[in-house]
């Protein structure tokens, strides 16, 4: 309840709410973590554990261009320039291995319980 | 846009339109032999025995990029183009060796597409880059460049006694990163070839290293040798690819290996940085790392020259 409270004083000041969330993650929002970073050629965190109904999302933040395409063709991004994003929402419970189709050695994997 | 980066842009064009200083290699009996473009050109008689260009290769064009190591990739291109332009002897042919376009949007195409309209010499063959196969459905590029191959990305044509191959290594990935030609491809390659002579001079192009340059970074194509080894009996075989945009070279027997710096941005050497991405460098030194390759017939039909050029 306290840790509610505290978000919602935050929201009243926007910017503050994402400073501080970003700066310290709470123990529920860190196992709740959807993002993938794609960073120096390589996807961060892999592999990713989320729940079945979870949406993750890819962002690049290379000055390269990168994709995400999954092994099994079960999803797939257009080109990401940099700091673009794209997300999928994952139902099913399994494993789900992906690389950048333009650099092929980036593979990363998303776990869904 | 400050006034001293537009000062220092508009210097960088400048030193671009002096064109230039590169270095020439002749090749002969599968023997490639260096020499200096400024040499070349002070020597008239030397040059004149270089023959006619035949073709020009352009390659990673990347329209479309905008970062720090080059903002304005469609202004390189316009000088590369300049400069084949200015060639005293028009090449028949240009070979576009992929990544026309950074991320295969519409619009890049079709900005690259009024750019190349701007070639004196109007037959340009091209093969697909990954860059330019990103699109999640893969249909750009086959709806404007498809055409001579059935939208299949690989197809081969003549011109002048010599018999050019054009060949697609971006849509499927070895586990690793390595590109693949794939079975169909190999097969087609194999009756392509049957019953062709074995002088006829070979002109292989593909965006990926047909060789293997550096594994880790993917610059190469898993399945090249089974395409190497049906090129092996002909007496003069040249292999030009793109990708890694910077020259590396090789010769191996009567097959010559060449890749063709970018016209967009330069790449790190092998194995530099954290993976083959945009390299940084100051503006007064980007036109030396742009450039494009000519091909020149010396011995017709036996020879063939390649000549690399920088913007600067």
């Amino acid at each position: 309840m306290i840790l509610k409270r505290t978000r919602l004083l935050l929201t009243a000041f926007g910017m503050v709410l994402w400073g501080v969330e970003v700066g310290i993650p709470s123990v529920a929002e860190s196992a709740d973590a959807t993002n993938v970073v794609v960073k120096d050629f390589k996807f961060m965190p892999t592999p990713l554990t989320v729940k079945a109904g979870s949406t993750v999302t890819w962002t690049n933040k290379d000055d390269d261009v990168h994709t995400v395409v999954s092994d099994t063709g079960a999803f797939k991004s257009g080109a990401m320039d940099t700091n673009d994003s794209y997300s999928f929402k994952f139902d099913k419970p399994g494993t789900y291995h992906f690389t950048c189709s333009l650099h092929p050695r980036m593979v990363g994997t998303i776990v869904v319980q | 846009m400050s006034d001293e980066s537009l000062l220092s842009r508009r210097n960088a064009l400048k030193c671009m339109a002096y064109g230039g200083a590169g270095t020439l290699f002749a090749l002969s009996g599968g023997v490639l032999a260096p020499i200096d473009l400024a040499m070349a050109a002070a020597d008239s008689k030397g040059a004149a025995k270089l023959g006619r260009p035949l073709f020009v290769q352009i390659s990673d064009t990347h329209i479309g990029f905008n970062k720090e190591a080059n903002p304005d990739v469609n202004g390189t291109l316009t000088q590369t183009i300049d400069i084949v332009n200015g060639m005293a002897d028009q090449p028949a042919l240009i070979i576009h060796t992929g990544d026309i376009t950074h991320l295969s949007k519409p619009a890049e195409f079709d900005t690259a597409q009024q750019l190349f309209t701007r070639l004196r010499t109007t037959e340009m063959h091209t093969v697909p880059g990954e860059h330019d196969t990103s699109d999640a459905t893969v249909t750009e590029y086959f709806n404007r460049f498809g055409k001579p191959s059935g939208n299949k990305g690989y197809y081969s044509f003549d011109h002048a006694g010599v018999h050019f191959i054009g060949l697609i290594n971006v849509l499927q990935f070895k586990p690793g990163g390595l590109g693949t030609l794939g079975a169909d491809q190999l097969a087609w390659v194999a009756a392509d070839l049957k019953g062709r002579s074995s002088s006829t001079p070979i002109v292989v192009f593909a965006h990926m290293p047909l060789w293997t340059i550096y594994e880790p970074w993917g610059w190469g194509t898993g399945d090249a040798d089974q395409l190497l080894t049906q090129l092996r009996r002909f007496g003069s075989v040249t292999v030009l690819n793109g990708h890694i945009h910077q020259i590396v070279q090789k010769v191996e027997g009567n097959m010559t290996f060449h890749t063709a710096r970018s016209t967009s941005y330069p790449q790190p050497a092998a194995g530099v940085g954290s993976g083959p991405g945009p390299l940084k460098v100051p503006s007064d030194q980007l036109a030396a790392m742009l450039g494009i390759t000519s091909v020149s017939v010396v011995k017709h039909p036996s020879a063939l020259a390649l000549n690399d050029t920088a913007l600067a």
